[in-house]
């Protein structure tokens, strides 16, 4: 009988403030045990890394465990002292934070932080802990090791700092590893293989994980065990199989339903919404208002040829001497009236490059860009672009930056129609309230500002927003990797509803594949600036050419063991 | 690297040209020296005479030029008060100012430091409220009045320390330091702090808001998570990462602590070069100040750029070629 290793009961986290008392986590239980992965997943705010940081003593205050106990092999280690919780943080315990970019400190390199760590808990001499910051690298699979301890973290790219987080903590040889979040904000092949390193060490050295995400795709491939949580508390709870499978809890449901597929495509998400988060969205009354230009001759709205940029890498006084990066390397495609095309690719494959190209914010570097048969690489001017710049809008990826916070939402969405001179008076006023009416705002919401939404409302705000001008063309730059699965759906199926009901044109980029396979009328596969392969979605899901597509797809989760309840009706 | 520092050495010159004629187009407007060298009994020819002599019938770029041929030589002019050239009278004045500037610039780095850091990591502390309070006074009171109110308290009260000049000096070489000698050192106290307790309050609140970021950064929680002792976090991690900032405040502060002795100076009579600035002006001593400008302008142009390389010695992201990034 093996022992637990982590046991939380009737774990409650309670947060006063001057008006009331928030209860982030109410009376939740887990334990898990050696050798274990199990996961912790729920929406933002559900108090998953509320958890993490009470197991780790490390909640902010005023922040406090209310009641319930953490025991930590048999052992109650919630109420120790300061200096009784360092003893078993880092040692006992260790935690991984969600972005790589960020948990490590910048101006150290990395081996004076895995020396340091090393020194602190196994108390080794400065040559016998740099020879096992060494071994650590390597055993987190950081090629060469010897050298790249003395590099700063900048030095490492993304997945690479990732494992260097897990280097460091492992520092002490850990019983339990708390990973919050270890793998969103990495690329899809990188995940990989952070989840193989974490599935590995918990084989081998028989450490239990709690692996903390939003992802279900995660959750299906990695964990043994998995909790759902919903606004501070416990609702399901059980082996991976059956709680993704089976699942008994409504919540669980619709939040099964939310994830997108790789293997089946539905044509609306179904509105399984739990807690009355589910708001209407009147696409009929938009469409009655809708002026639709004449649709191109040739079927065609968008043609690029050849489009390249290239960035300034190293910056010299002679010409000679300075050096380019090639983000985007001849790339040739087009987009048909209506449909939506989509590019995938990794981080720096150049996809958001070139949307920004064709949304004119950066200038072309060679290629050439045909809009309704008009090659807008040759308008200079502002003003000879204006009647484009109205035609094609654009949606950008995180909802909190893209609003100005200074401005009511009212004069965000107003600032389009004044700046073309499209409405004026009374009617640019009435445009913005039946655009926030249409989107499931309310025209009361105009007169908030950005701040009083949430990440999803802020995401219909820019949909809103992009509306104003009656665009042809829409540029979706990963509308919806900002934002938890339930939103997602929501979001997306605005996103149907709009090319469906007014004919929009979408350009849909996104790292997401299933997304793209629900969304996409055909897609692009970009690498390193390159446009590797382009075909209809389901021809390229089904019978990829290029040997990355079919690694791209490979990685991809698979979902399989998912429960298709609610999905009946939509499946296409 | 090196582009680097060519580019910003060429820039620092043009600055110096640019602050050296704006200076100068602005002698036109202090008064004219003539009246104040000639006595009573002075004739028109005399008027006429002395003013060829001096170059001041010329237009003020042509004067400027000449200056400028002049200090590319060394040779920075006589003093129109005290007959004696001006570079003789500067290295004569110069270490009281800067003793000054360096004592006040060592405390008020020091304590503000400290202090931030002290503030920051006992956010809600009743000492932390305590000092953060108090160093709203530093921050509004003008400095004249800081030194009036000292000078009040522990010269003219308590009696303990001298109200003016700067005590027994001992020359090394051509250095005169008031640090030797038990009245130097007690005559240094007063004006030390009258000049740095601005730069000391400002350094603290730029330390204290920079360092409460930093301590909310991920890698400082994963260093705490990683269980190491709360010094090791507040003092290696944190610390290192909330000097950038500070640095260039306080790059920038140190020129104007230089400058800003002019008032100090004033008020401890303090034999420094902001006490003969002052006087300069007084009497139109045009190559005095002239030079005093140029001097205090090389001066900050020069703090600017060890501040910039001092980034490059912190920061080792800046100092990355590009090799190695991925």
């Amino acid at each position: 009988m093996t022992e637990t290793l982590l046991d939380i009961e009737d774990l409650s986290v309670h947060f006063p403030t001057r008006r009331k008392l928030f209860v982030a986590v109410n009376k939740a239980n887990l334990a898990v045990e050696p050798g274990e992965i199990h996961g912790l997943v729920g929406e933002s705010g559900a108090g998953k890394s509320t958890i993490g940081a009470a197991v780790m003593g490390l909640l902010e205050r005023p922040g406090h465990i209310a009641e319930g106990t953490v025991s930590f092999k048999g052992e109650h280690i919630n109420g120790r002292d300061a200096d009784g919780m360092r003893a078993l943080r880092g040692a006992k315990i260790s935690m991984i934070f969600q972005d790589p970019l960020t948990s490590l400190n910048p101006l150290l390199t990395v081996g004076q932080q895995l020396v340091e760590t090393i020194q602190f808990h196994l108390k080794l001499s400065d040559a016998d802990s740099k020879k096992r910051a060494i071994e650590l690298l390597d055993r987190v699979g950081i090629p060469m090791p010897d050298e790249r301890i003395n590099q700063y973290p900048h030095q490492f790219s993304g997945g690479m700092r990732q494992r260097v987080v897990i280097a460091l903590a492992l520092c002490s040889e850990p019983d339990v590893i708390i990973a919050d979040e270890p793998t969103t904000a990495l690329d899809v092949s990188i995940q990989a293989q952070i989840l193989e390193l974490i599935k590995e060490l918990a084989r081998e050295r028989q450490t239990g994980v709690v692996l903390i995400t939003h992802d279900m795709g995660v959750i299906a491939d990695t964990t043994d065990k998995v909790t759902v949580m919903y606004q501070g508390e416990v609702v399901e709870s059980g082996t991976t199989e059956q709680v993704l499978g089976a699942p008994a809890h409504e919540y669980t449901k619709s939040l099964i339903a939310a994830v997108p597929r790789p293997t089946l495509k539905v044509h609306r998400f179904p509105q399984l919404s739990y807690g009355g988060r589910q708001i209407a969205f009147h696409i009929d009354d938009l469409a009655r208002n809708w002026d639709r230009p004449e649709p191109t001759k040739s079927g065609t709205l968008l043609k690029v040829d050849g489009l390249t940029k290239t960035f300034l890498q190293s910056g010299s006084l002679i010409p000679s001497r300075r050096k380019y990066f090639t983000a985007v390397d001849k790339v040739s495609f087009d987009i048909r009236e209506g449909e939506v095309f989509g590019i995938v690719g990794e981080s720096g494959s150049g996809k958001s490059t070139v949307a920004r190209m064709i949304a004119t914010l950066y200038q072309t570097n060679g290629g050439k860009i045909f809009f309704d048969e008009d090659e807008i690489t040759q308008l200079k001017t502002a003003k000879d672009l204006e009647s484009y710049r109205r035609q094609i809008q654009m949606i950008f990826q995180d909802p909190f930056s893209s609003l100005n916070p200074r401005m009511r939402v009212d004069e965000i969405i107003a600032e389009p129609v004044k700046h073309h001179k499209l409405l004026e008076g009374d009617a640019i006023q009435h445009r913005v309230d039946e655009l926030l009416e249409r989107v499931g705002l309310g025209s009361e919401a105009g007169r908030k500002y950005p701040h009083e939404f949430s990440g999803g409302q802020r995401q219909r705000i820019s949909i809103a927003r992009a509306l104003a001008t009656q665009p042809r063309f829409l540029i979706c730059d990963e509308p919806t990797s900002a934002l938890d699965v339930s939103i997602q759906a929501q979001i997306l199926n605005i996103l149907k509803d709009l090319q469906e009901h007014l004919g929009l044109t979408m350009l849909f980029i996104s790292h997401d594949l299933p997304v793209v396979r629900q969304m996409c009328d055909r897609v692009g596969v970009m690498r390193q600036g390159q446009m590797v392969e382009v075909a209809d979605t389901e021809t390229l899901f089904a019978s990829p050419k290029e040997a990355y597509t079919r690694e791209l797809l490979s990685l991809m989760p698979k979902l399989e063991g998912l429960s298709t309840e609610g999905l009946e009706d939509e499946i296409v | 690297m090196l582009t680097y520092v060519l580019k910003r050495v060429l820039q620092s010159a043009l600055v110096l040209l640019v602050v050296g004629l704006v200076a100068f187009s602005m002698f036109q407007f202090v008064g004219d020296p003539i009246d104040n060298m000639l006595g009573q009994e002075r004739t028109d020819a005399d008027i006429a005479r002395l003013r060829t002599e001096l170059g001041l019938d010329q237009p003020f770029p042509v004067q400027y030029y000449k200056f400028l041929e002049n200090a590319v030589q060394g040779d920075f002019g006589v003093s129109y008060r005290q007959g004696r050239p001006v570079a003789e009278i500067l290295v004569e004045r110069a270490p009281a100012t800067l003793e000054l500037a360096a004592v006040s610039g060592f405390l008020a780095i020091s304590i503000g430091i400290g202090l931030g850091v002290l503030t920051a990591i006992r956010k809600d502390g009743f000492l932390a409220n305590a000092i953060m309070s108090l160093s709203l006074i530093g921050v509004s009171l003008p400095t004249f009045l800081i030194g009036i109110l000292l000078i009040y308290l522990f010269s003219v009260e308590l009696g303990w320390l001298p109200a003016f000049g700067r005590g027994d000096v001992v020359h090394i070489g051509w250095w005169s330091t008031g640090l030797l000698t038990g009245s130097g050192l007690k005559a240094i106290i007063l004006p030390a702090i009258t000049l740095g307790l601005y730069q000391m309050t400002l350094i603290m609140r730029l330390v204290r808001s920079e360092m409460l970021e930093v301590l909310r950064q991920d890698y400082v929680r994963f260093a705490r998570a990683r269980g190491l002792k709360d010094r090791t976090v507040n003092f290696r991690h944190a610390l290192k990462n909330t000097l950038v900032p500070v640095i260039t405040v306080t790059g920038l502060q140190l020129g104007s602590i230089i400058a800003f002795a002019i008032i100090t100076e004033t008020v401890f009579q303090w034999p420094g070069v902001g006490l003969l600035f002052i006087n300069a002006v007084q009497f139109v001593d045009i190559p005095v100040m002239a030079a005093y400008l140029m001097l205090i302008s090389v001066m900050f142009v020069g703090i600017n750029l060890i501040v910039d390389l001092l980034y490059f010695a912190i920061d080792p992201r800046l100092r990355t070629d590009g090799k190695g990034a991925h």
